[in-house]
C-alpha cells in the first residue's frame, strides 16, 4: 500500500548524510591540503554512504511505480488510495510497519555487507602495497 | 515475475559493469545499484506474500503472469531512464 514510504525516508536521511560527510572530507582535504598516505588507496566513507543512498532511492522510485501501476497512488490529494478510509488507514500503517521496515532493515544489512567486503579488500591492498623492510 | 525480471536486470548490469566500465565512466554501477535496491525490497515483499499465501504464491495464473511481466519490464526501463537521466547531468555538469 505504502512500504515504500519507510526506505524512501531513510534515502532522504542517507542523502543528508552523505552530503554532511562529502562537505567534510572537503574540508579536511583543504586543511590538510593533501591526501594521506595511509587513506590513498582507501574509497571516501562519503562514496560508501552513496551506495546506500543509490540502492535506497532506486528501490523505492521502482516501488513507487509499482504502487502507480497498481492504483495505490493518485496525482492528486490525499496521493494514498488508502488514506481514504479509516480501516484502510490502519491496514496501511500496519503494512508500513512491517512490509516497510523490513524493507530498509534488508537493504541497509546489503549496504553493510558491500562495505564490509570493501573494507577487507582495501586492507589487503595495503597490505600488498606496504613495503619490505629488509633487517 | 517482477522479482525475476529486476533480479535478472540487477545480475546483467553488474556483470556489464564489472567487465566493461572498469574506469567508472558510465556510471554502470549506479544501474546496478538500483535494480539491487529494487530487488531487495520486492524479495522482502515477495517473502510477506508467502507467508501470507502459502503454496499459492507460486502458482499464480496466466493473467498475474503477464501483467506482473509487463510490471517487471517497464520497471526496468524506468530504471534505465533513472540512470540515463543521472548520467546525462553528470556529463552536462562536467562539460560546463
Amino acid at each position: 500500500m505504502a512500504c515504500f514510504i519507510v526506505p524512501a525516508a531513510e534515502a532522504v536521511i542517507t542523502s543528508v548524510v552523505t552530503k554532511v560527510v562529502e562537505s567534510k572530507e572537503k574540508k579536511v582535504l583543504s586543511v590538510e591540503g593533501k591526501v594521506e598516505i595511509s587513506s590513498e588507496n582507501k574509497l571516501p566513507l562519503s562514496k560508501k554512504i552513496k551506495w546506500l543512498s543509490n540502492l535506497l532511492w532506486g528501490g523505492s522510485a521502482l516501488l513507487a511505480f509499482e504502487h502507480v501501476w497498481h492504483g495505490e497512488i493518485e496525482p492528486f490529494f490525499p496521493f494514498l488510495t488508502a488514506a481514504k478510509s479509516s480501516a484502510e488507514w490502519t491496514a496501511m500503517l500496519q503494512e508500513t510497519s512491517t512490509v516497510g521496515v523490513a524493507m530498509a532493515i534488508s537493504v541497509t544489512l546489503f549496504w553493510t555487507g558491500m562495505v564490509t567486503v570493501s573494507n577487507v579488500l582495501e586492507k589487503h591492498k595495503k597490505l600488498s602495497l606496504q613495503p619490505i623492510r629488509k633487517e | 515475475m517482477t522479482l525475476l525480471i529486476t533480479i535478472f536486470a540487477a545480475i546483467i548490469s553488474t556483470v556489464v559493469w564489472l567487465q566493461k566500465d572498469i574506469k567508472n565512466e558510465m556510471k554502470i554501477g549506479n544501474l546496478a545499484l538500483i535494480y539491487w535496491g529494487a530487488s531487495i525490497m520486492w524479495f522482502v515483499d515477495a517473502v510477506f506474500e508467502y507467508i501470507e499465501l502459502g503454496a499459492q504464491y507460486f502458482t499464480p495464473s496466466i493473467t498475474e503472469m503477464v501483467n506482473d511481466g509487463f510490471l517487471g519490464l517497464c520497471a526496468v526501463a524506468l530504471g534505465m531512464i533513472i540512470w540515463l537521466g543521472m548520467t546525462v547531468v553528470r556529463r552536462m555538469k562536467s562539460c560546463i
